[in-house]
């Protein structure tokens, strides 16, 4: 299997999509001559044109509410937001507008659009350019939220998401493109809403998504060499959440730790922490634990913008205190 | 009655599907004030009278497959273009046989059947998705053009500039009108802005805008059709400015004592668009009396009818709470009169598949690019 960088994964959903169905277009600042800003959409232009990857105008809530109306009489416009901290000025477009089509027309319309563009922070950018706000969009009725974290399920979800009749919110990240990963050709699709274990586990189980996917993953090699079998459980999909699949780990494991990049507050973990107290109580050895961004804002400087953050080593003792291992 | 020196342009039929259009508005909205007094409709309730001109003179000059949308004044555009009464007036009393199945009220009329794309109650918000909608249009060589209505405070939105910006740079066809009322909500538009005529603002992006005057059908109708096939030969977006009036307040809520007495009179005895399209007809000898009152009476029929249809349908069922929000896989669009009237309709919107579809249009040609980057000394 060919391994490619994450954003050479998306190129791939997104050529390859386009390809298959000439409804298919592509908007966002920069995305054509440029490249995309983080070269997400490198070659596309040449390949598809002007009609179809459109580079726009800095006006966020203006492009995003353009692609919602082209959505409404059958295009499947993808639009990228260079960063979802811009996406806060579109906001009333995706949730006043694609969310609610559906419910304000009683079934006569519906809006197939997908919303893509990094999320979570960037690295020494600070406190507008650092927001992993999928949480906000979590809270919505109407749409789908994705968050994938592996170059293979950012092309596969991004495939899934192109064909959902259904608006689509996917959260990429700037430190996630340059990863590499496996990747399979052509017609691989990754069906929304389902989590995917990513390492099998029977002591603890640790649920996070996109980029917390890798401290998650190191801190359980780490803890495998102190003798403890962590589960990771990808969740992917942010809305709807997977219950079943979460459900199924903590009956195995009965110990849950989640690690968000995002605040605490009103987080996608306090959910996830509410499914598990109202439908695994019993199953449960110890109070689940969250492992999460602090409850302030970004700071540039090295050291307070790493402390800012989850970590292997926060996670790692997150884990030590459900099994009561504290200073173990 | 002197004979008219020059031949009308219009024909009587012409004339009297205005006026039925128009006056149906006017009793329909009048029956809905009325049915709101009554409590049988709440929320928030835009009435439409004395703006009727500005929804009938475009509609006449369009397609009826050229999309429209509005802002949340919006139940006499939809009836203009042919929605069932009883079902706009179901809506407006949250009962289940509704457009939108009583889930929108008052602020959210859709009916796709006949090209009208919705309601919208965020100030502006439908100004972007009509721009998109003619996008679709140019994307899949469409010739169809977009109207797409808004108030007068919209102007004042973002997403008014952003979206004239992105309009008049890619050539979209689409009409929008400005329904200046001079009031928004109520707050004199004089008073927001530092350029109260709307239509100006077209100029800072290269874009045509003219004012119209809003109670007069047929300068509507002149105006749009002018604009449309302006829009069809490719020229690009065009902004009217519909100079109107409301005669009821902003919303069923509100006695307008922000407005004088002698204003609202004024404008009601000289200047509302139903007599005056009679007088222009009858001075042209193109309908008479006895036309204009068989109209009236036909309309009254039919909005009574439209109000104990209403008043008859039940609520929503509790399950239709689950539907509507996330489209499942498979699952097919409503069609509310085939779902309420059982009736086959024949008019839905289809759209060429991904497979049919050729994209023959260029936003920016790349020709043109290149030879804008051989000029500036740039490889490509």
């Amino acid at each position: 299997m060919p391994e490619l960088m994450y954003r050479e994964a998306l190129n791939q959903a997104l050529a390859e999509e386009m390809e298959r169905d000439a409804n298919v277009f592509l908007i966002g600042e920069e995305v054509g001559r440029y490249n995309g800003a983080f070269k997400v959409s490198q070659g596309l232009l040449d390949k598809f044109g002007s009609a179809r990857i459109i580079d726009a105008p800095i006006s966020e809530l203006g492009f995003t509410g353009m692609s919602v109306g082209a959505a409404m009489v059958g295009l499947r416009p993808v639009v990228e937001m260079m960063t979802w901290n811009f996406a806060i000025l579109a906001m009333d477009q995706i949730v006043n507008n694609a969310a609610k089509l559906r419910h304000m027309s009683g079934g006569q319309l519906r809006c197939p659009i997908v919303f893509r563009g990094p999320g979570g922070a960037g690295g020494r950018l600070s406190s507008q350019h650092s927001q992993a706000l999928e949480a906000n969009y979590a809270h919505f009725p109407g749409l789908k939220v994705i968050a994938p974290a592996t170059p293979a399920d950012a092309k596969g979800m991004l495939k899934a998401a192109i064909r959902d009749e259904n608006p689509v919110i996917m959260f990429e990240g700037e430190r996630l493109y340059a990863l590499k990963g496996e990747v399979p050709e052509g017609e691989h699709v990754v069906p929304l809403g389902k989590a995917d274990v990513k390492r099998e586990g029977t002591d603890v189980t640790i649920i996070t998504w996109s980029r917390m996917y890798y401290f998650c993953m190191e801190a359980a090699e780490q803890l495998a060499q102190e003798g403890i079998s962590a589960e990771v459980l990808d969740l992917r999909t942010l809305r709807p959440l997977d219950e079943e699949a979460i459900l199924a780990s903590v009956r195995k494991t009965n110990r849950v730790i989640i690690v968000e990049e995002g605040w605490a507050l009103a987080g996608v973990g306090a959910s996830v922490v509410d499914i598990i107290q109202s439908k695994a109580f019993d199953d449960l050895d110890a109070p689940v634990e969250r492992v999460t961004g602090l409850d302030v804002n970004m700071s540039y400087a090295a050291n307070l913008e790493n402390a800012t953050q989850p970590d292997a080593t926060k996670i790692i003792a997150a884990v030590k205190k459900v099994l009561y291992r504290e200073g173990a | 009655m002197e004979a008219p020196a020059v031949a009308s342009p219009y024909s009587k039929e012409q004339l009297l599907t205005m006026y039925r259009k128009m006056y149906l508005i006017r009793r329909f909205e009048e029956r809905a004030g009325q049915q709101y007094t009554l409590g049988k409709i709440a929320g928030f309730c835009h009435l439409y009278i004395g703006q009727e001109a500005v929804a009938v003179g475009p509609i006449e000059a369009i397609r009826p497959d050229d999309y429209m949308l509005s802002a949340y004044r919006d139940h006499g555009q939809p009836l203009a273009r042919g929605a069932d009464a009883g079902m706009v007036m179901a809506e407006l009393f949250g009962r289940g046989t509704g457009y939108s199945k009583g889930k929108g009220g008052s602020m959210h009329i859709f009916d796709i059947e006949h090209h009208f794309y919705g309601g919208y109650g965020i100030v502006g918000g439908q100004i972007p998705l009509a721009a998109g909608m003619a996008f679709a249009s140019r994307y899949r060589n469409e010739d169809r053009v977009t109207v797409c209505y808004f108030g007068d405070a919209a102007a004042n939105q973002g997403a008014f500039h952003e979206t004239l910006n992105m309009a008049s740079k890619w050539k979209l066809p689409v009409i929008y009108i400005c329904e200046n009322n001079r009031y928004g909500m109520g707050t004199a538009i004089s008073r927001t802005s530092a350029v109260p005529e709307i239509y100006k603002r077209a100029s800072a992006y290269d874009m045509r805008g003219e004012p119209v005057d809003g109670m007069d059908c047929l300068k509507m109708y002149e105006a749009v059709k002018d604009a449309a096939a302006w829009c069809r030969a490719g020229k690009g977006p065009v902004l009217l400015e519909a100079n109107t009036y409301r005669f009821r307040g902003h919303s069923m809520a509100d006695p307008a004592t922000y407005r004088s007495k002698t204003e609202v009179e004024e404008e009601r005895t000289k200047n509302d668009p139903i007599p005056k399209l009679r007088a222009y007809a009858l001075k042209n000898k193109l309908g008479a009396d006895a036309d204009f009152e068989a109209i009236e009476e036909d309309v009254k029929a039919q909005v009574d009818a439209a109000v104990k249809f209403a008043d008859e349908s039940p609520e929503p069922s509790v399950e239709e709470l689950w539907r509507d929000t996330i489209v499942d896989e498979g699952e097919q669009d409503v069609r509310p009169r085939e779902r309420v009237l059982g009736v086959k309709v024949t008019n839905w919107p289809k759209y060429p598949s991904g497979q049919e579809l050729k994209v023959t249009w260029d936003l920016e040609p790349r020709e043109q690019a290149e030879q804008a980057d051989k000029k500036a000394g740039l490889s490509r």
